[in-house]
């Protein structure tokens, strides 16, 4: 795409496929050659492990979607005939569940290091904006999945959730009430909700995967951020994708599904909760009603405003406000390693983040609710105030001459004056493997 | 739209005044947008509430056997309907309480005009003061409060509590503190005879 492609075919039917549908071509130059820049640590190697996940998501979903059945009076039982009778049941079952835990620690862990080191800065937003929809069709998609449980969290997260919307009333009344009704089917959450959002559930993975195709494809036209923020100048700073980044992603990934393996087998339910193995009651509310772990920042932003209006404007804000970051940060450096006051409040917000996580699960009253008003506003602040405000006053440390530079120190093929006279033998030894 | 570089009839371009061509592209294109406007709605349409929800719009509750401090749960539109048999303390304590106490000082009784006020005499039935039928559904998030079963905690104010984010509701079911905006709804009821209750 963004690059002169680099693809031979090697043999006469390569040649032949090649000017009719160049599938090879495009996979050669797109994920084989793609050049890369040297620098990427770690950090990068979630949009792989995320790739993993939604597969690992749909091809245990399209299994557990045969054994489910979608109805309010047999989806509780067919989860537990899933669990017990269904050959593999319980491993499947436990892997989509778990899976969900971790696509999101994954897509948490690859946002904040989009934030770290401004990869949604120009010419990026496009691309930021994509994975800030695709965050929100994942959330969708959860939320839908695990009210399919029917069981009494399921049930009653799908209430208070619904109920968002009849906040519409207080602008329009009546609103709320028949946008609440269009999406119940009913007068409450009840049958006809359950079977759409089954539909719904089973659709949407296929949209973030339709999103994803242009996620990579956004991104395949800029080529990669680094962590040096800085571009690719010449061809010293890159290295084809394969074998560098399959091997260096693939690693991650193993060590990644390690985790995956050990919740699975060990510890399947600690992230849930056990009130889902009671089967939904439309008459008795559980007494704490708190959603999964990683709705939990969002559930203490909504329980933080005293106004149900309000919270739930702030609620939707709260993720809404992701796309408007490329805009929202006035400095001109896009790394926040080059960036000594910037890296303060970025750690803050990720502490905040976290904190508020902690807040979403403890049941809102005294100091829990203070808290959780002090950190949703920290959490608006660093977004509306610190980003363009401080990129304004800061004055960022020197940026490397070129990625090389931050790798090996010096850069190789730079007039000689400026090569230092010594290199370190280290630095040389590295660029030797290189 | 059309620029130089494309392929494109040029006689076309020269035209400054619209052309018949152009009344039939507009035309065409505006009846084609109507069509398929039309065509959505039935695909949104069929999401609302079907014929089978619509007509378990009624039903009828003895209420005989309920003594005054009891309450019962009954299900209406597959929603809980609080029907309590209130004691004379918690009429007088509901009575006692000035409308400027209440954050939501409409009545929300769907027997009443919508500018009902909130006052005790517009939230229990009528005529029968004792007797209070109300949806038992928090306003703020649809959770269902405590406060029909004689152990449940009733909230400062002795009438309901949600669990959920804390909403507390009076004698009367009307909002007293937390995150709720209005009181407890009231639906539309009548008394089909001393004992009978027919909700709908």
């Amino acid at each position: 795409m963004a690059h002169p492609s680099t693809y031979k075919p090697g043999s006469r039917f390569g040649a032949w496929l090649d000017v009719r549908l160049p599938v090879a071509r495009l996979t050669h130059d797109q994920f084989l050659a793609y050049p890369t820049p040297r620098n990427l640590n770690y950090w990068w190697t979630f949009g792989g492990i995320l790739t993993f996940m939604l597969g690992v998501q749909i091809a245990t979903g399209i299994v557990l979607a045969m054994h489910y059945v979608p109805t309010a009076e047999g989806a509780f039982d067919s989860v537990e005939k899933i669990m017990r009778d269904v050959n593999w049941g319980w491993l499947l079952r436990y892997t989509h569940a778990v899976g969900a835990s971790m696509f999101f620690l994954a897509v948490y862990i690859h946002t904040f290091r989009g934030l770290y080191y401004g990869s949604y800065k120009a010419p990026r937003e496009v691309l930021w904006i994509l994975g800030v929809l695709i965050l929100l069709l994942m959330i969708a998609t959860a939320f839908m999945g695990y009210s399919l449980v029917w069981g009494q969290m399921s049930f009653w997260a799908v209430t208070v959730i619904t109920n968002l919307f009849s906040s519409l009333d207080m602008v329009i009344p009546g609103l709320g009430t028949t946008l609440v009704q269009w999406i119940w089917g009913g007068f409450s959450v009840g049958a006809p909700t359950l079977n759409r959002l089954y539909s719904l559930h089973y659709l949407l993975p296929f949209i973030i995967a339709g999103v994803v195709v242009l996620h990579i494809w956004a991104l395949h036209i800029p080529g990669n951020n680094n962590p040096t923020g800085i571009e690719v100048k010449t061809a010293r700073d890159v290295v084809p994708f394969h074998p560098y980044y399959t091997i260096k992603d693939g690693f991650a990934l193993v060590v990644f599904v390690l985790l995956f393996a050990l919740l699975v087998f060990y510890a399947p339910n600690l992230l849930g909760h056990p009130d889902n193995y009671i089967p939904a009651n439309p008459l008795q509310t559980p007494p704490h009603i708190v959603p999964e772990w990683y709705f939990l920042p969002f559930y203490a932003i909504l329980r933080a405003i005293p106004n149900k209006l309000l919270g739930v404007i702030a609620l939707f804000s709260s993720i809404a406000i992701l796309f408007f970051v490329p805009w929202l940060d006035s400095s001109k450096v896009r790394s926040t390693r080059y960036r000594p006051i910037y890296r303060w409040f970025f750690w803050a917000f990720v502490i905040t983040c976290v904190a508020l996580g902690y807040l979403g699960s403890q049941a809102p009253e005294g100091s829990y609710l203070v808290f959780g008003r002090i950190c949703t506003f920290y959490y608006f602040a660093f977004f509306l105030i610190v980003m363009p405000v401080v990129g304004l006053i800061e004055r960022p440390r020197a940026l490397p001459g070129s990625i090389t530079e931050s790798v090996l120190g010096y850069d190789a093929e730079q007039p000689v004056g400026k090569v230092p006279p010594n290199p370190p033998a280290r630095a040389r030894a590295r660029e030797k493997v290189l | 739209m059309a620029n130089n570089e494309t392929p494109f009839d040029p006689s076309l371009m020269d035209d400054e005044e619209p052309t018949r061509r152009d009344v039939i592209l507009i035309a065409a294109g505006g009846f084609a947008a109507i069509g398929a406007a039309a065509a959505l709605w039935p695909l949104l349409d069929q999401m609302n509430p079907d014929a089978s929800a619509l007509s378990l719009a009624t039903t009828e509750v003895d209420i005989s056997h309920v003594d005054a401090g009891q309450a019962i749960t009954v299900m209406w539109r597959g929603k809980p309907i609080f029907i309590r048999h209130r004691t004379d303390t918690e009429i007088a304590k509901a009575k006692d309480t000035p409308l400027s106490d209440l954050p939501d000082q409409l009545a929300r009784n769907a027997n009443l005009p919508e500018d009902a006020l909130a006052d005790d005499a517009n939230r229990a039935a009528k005529d029968r003061e004792p007797w209070l039928v109300m949806i038992g559904i928090c306003t703020h998030l649809g959770c269902i409060p405590k406060g029909q079963s004689v152990g449940d905690y009733k909230g400062e104010f002795g009438g309901w509590f949600c669990p959920c984010h804390g909403s507390q509701y009076d004698t009367a079911g009307r909002i007293r503190k937390g995150p709720a905006p209005q009181n407890l709804a009231i639906p539309p009821y009548a008394f089909a005879s001393d004992t009978k209750i027919k909700i709908g």
